[in-house]
């Protein structure tokens, strides 16, 4: 029967996330496994800019805060440094998939051996949920007030199929977190990518799908029905690249 | 067998919606820090499958094993 | 010690390794290419790494990456290069992270040319980034006293928690020179393992490395910088100061520019004329003394010379001389060098025109 602590590499009191925040709960995620591999003393969070930089007050263990788009660049200088530690960046869609896409496609097509944990929420939520890349078409934001248009601004950016067909990166799988399922699956996930990433396999790549109450402008319990009919059907959770299985 | 953290937890709700046995609801109490939060209607009838902590954001709810 | 004849770039590599350079990140541009070309097989050899950024803004980050983990990192480029990096030198800045970036100037604004030119004397002094923070500015001009900076820097950079900047032009870069080299420094990771994330001594607790803090704190910080810059002035000012003693003229110039210079101030002096030198090796901290000292009674004029126009250390210069006598400038600029046929004129000139 399955028991649950809260895991120790958060710090002891709430996040500065929004109720409801599924940036929360992959932090949380991401936590939990570290816990349950016992590597909190040896992960190193490489924090990046936007709602991911809340990242900065609730992990516990060591982390490094970084400039818009930059953490696989921060990460990259950290991993060739101490090969040996668990370093994983946390970036928002905003952050990796726009003024950051430079760094993080070079990353893991240097197939730098360490992990990316990417939280898409469609939106920029820390400036006041302006269009971000991943904002998907017709979906309302500050700077799209009739919603996305694809004529003027183009198509949501999917990493996890951009990043799959690079050569390097060994392990590549996006997660939808509105369901337990969704939930359960990104954990087995996240351990993986870890896992591979200890065993010095190279990049790895785990998406997860979030919402954000506050710019959608909806209750925590509708963005997550939002998520089935919009989200996941242009978004596909999946694994879309798995050296190892592939053998 | 679940301890929620009134302290921690946002009153998302989402424990109460994936409760497979619903033996959840939304107290009528705020929290110190203003939050609705959850509370148990029938401690029997949990299971400890813990999808309600699964779901929870903040790990504001703990699940203790059979033995404890 | 070990004497080698080399280029300028390569003998500022060597420098780094032996001062404890571990990691290196870099993006080609000319005329600095040299550094990461020779780190890119050098830093393997004593158990660095070496990264080729796909652009100049990643490469600046993996140095604040290295940097975090007590690894002694540098990052090299030129002028629009280094424009490219001023957020990520910022981020170090704030982040109290030591690093050592060289700048190989060329001809600017813009893409400018990538003839050698010192036209980043105030990006590098006054601003080399957003946020009102300030590095140290070495101008080392031989090849030997590149070396010797070069080697030193992250005694600075770790002991102040502060990227330290090198700017050297591209004549400087370029040329080759009989050089010294020092014997491979003791790496010691103890000056940095109280902040820096690394473990090597087994900590059990938790560091954070952060750009961003609350404003109390960010103010605290600021003061603190605040304080540091100050220091710099009373302790780690260096000049060079040739035949001051009995001058009437002063010139001030640094790198390439000084070395000319001095040719221009010899044959004068053969010619009997009283013609000094103040040449600020530290362009920050500033030897604010060298002129504020100097006889006002006797001295008649100062000449700004650097290879760049217009003269971009002139409101430094100002400020010290405080309208005490007149301060004259010449310069090349663009790519077009200086010598000593220009310079010699340009200083008699001024000499021989207030007779």
């Amino acid at each position: 029967m399955p028991a649950y602590k809260r895991p120790s590499s958060l710090m002891p009191m709430t996040t500065g996330y929004c109720p409801g925040c599924l940036h929360a709960l992959a932090t949380r995620l991401v936590a939990d496994v570290i816990d349950e591999l016992d590597q909190k003393n040896n992960a190193i969070n490489v924090v990046s800019v936007g709602c991911s930089a809340l990242n900065l007050y609730s992990w516990a263990g060591d982390v490094i805060g970084s400039a818009h788009g930059r953490a696989p660049a921060v990460a990259t200088g950290v991993k060739r440094s101490m090969p040996d530690r668990l370093v994983f960046t946390y970036q928002g869609d905003g952050d990796l998939a726009a003024i950051g896409l430079a760094e993080i496609m070079s990353a893991a097509n240097r197939g730098e051996n360490f992990t990316v944990i990417f939280a898409n929420n469609q939106t920029y939520g820390m400036t006041g949920g302006q269009m971000a890349p991943t904002t998907l078409i017709g979906q309302k934001s500050t700077t799209t007030r009739f919603g996305r248009d694809a004529a003027t601004t183009g198509y949501p950016m999917q990493m996890c199929e951009l990043i799959s067909v690079l050569k390097a990166p060994v392990f590549v799988a996006r997660y939808a977190l509105n369901s337990p399922k969704g939930v359960m699956d990104a954990k087995k996930g996240i351990k993986k990518a870890f896992e591979l990433q200890l065993a010095g396999k190279g990049f790895t790549f785990i998406e997860l799908l979030t919402n954000c109450p506050t710019n959608w402008g909806m209750s925590p319990l509708n963005t997550l029905e939002y998520m089935n009919t919009n989200t996941i059907p242009y978004f596909k959770p999946g694994i879309y690249k798995d050296e190892e299985a592939e053998g | 067998m679940i301890t929620i953290n009134p302290l921690m937890c946002k009153g998302c709700g989402y424990c109460i919606k994936f409760c497979p046995k619903h033996i959840l609801e939304m107290g009528q109490e705020r929290s110190e820090k203003g939050h609705f939060y959850p509370v148990q209607t029938n401690s029997d009838a949990c299971n400890g499958c813990a999808i309600c902590a699964l779901m929870c954001p903040e790990a504001a709810i703990e699940v203790a094993g059979k033995n404890a | 010690m070990e004497k080698r004849f080399m280029k300028g770039c390569e003998a500022i590599a060597e420098a780094a390794v032996r001062g404890g350079c571990r990691f290196f990140a870099g993006y080609p541009i000319t005329p600095q290419n040299e550094i990461p070309e020779y780190l890119s097989w050098r830093l393997p050899e004593v158990g660095g790494s070496f990264v080729q950024g796909e652009s100049e803004v990643a490469s600046i980050n993996m140095v604040y990456g290295a940097a975090a983990t007590g690894t002694r990192s540098m990052t090299s480029s030129s002028g629009p290069g280094i424009s490219l990096k001023a957020e990520g030198i910022s981020y170090l800045a704030s982040a109290q992270l030591p690093a050592v970036i060289v700048n190989i100037s060329r001809g600017g604004p813009g893409l400018g040319s990538i003839q050698p030119a010192q036209s980043d004397y105030l990006q590098a002094t006054k601003a080399l980034g957003h946020g009102g923070f300030r590095t140290m500015v070495f101008a080392p001009a031989t090849l030997q006293e590149a070396v010797d900076l070069t080697y030193n820097a992250w005694d600075y950079a770790e002991r102040d928690r502060n990227p330290v900047l090198i700017l050297m032009d591209g004549c400087l870069g370029a040329i080759m020179e009989e050089v010294e080299l020092p014997p491979m420094k003791e790496l010691d990771y103890t000056v940095t393992e109280d902040w820096d994330l690394s473990k090597r001594n087994g900590r059990e607790d938790s560091h954070m490395i952060t750009p961003i803090l609350p404003e109390m704190a960010l103010e605290m910080l600021n003061k603190f910088k605040g304080m540091t810059y100050n220091m710099w002035g009373m302790m780690d000012v260096k000049v060079e100061e040739y035949l001051l003693e009995d001058a009437e003229y002063v010139v001030v110039a640094y790198g390439i520019a000084a070395r000319v210079a001095k040719e221009a101030i010899n044959t004068l002096r053969e010619e009997g004329y009283k013609v000094g030198m103040i040449r600020p090796i530290t362009l920050y901290p500033f030897p604010k003394a060298s002129l504020d000292n100097l006889d006002y009674g006797k001295v008649k004029g100062i000449i700004d010379i650097e290879m760049t126009i217009p003269a971009q250390m002139r409101d430094d210069i100002e400020l010290q001389v405080k309208g005490r006598c007149p301060v004259h400038e010449y310069g090349r600029s663009g790519g077009m060098l200086l010598d000593d046929e220009g310079v010699y004129n340009a200083i008699s000139e001024i000499v021989k025109g207030g007779e």
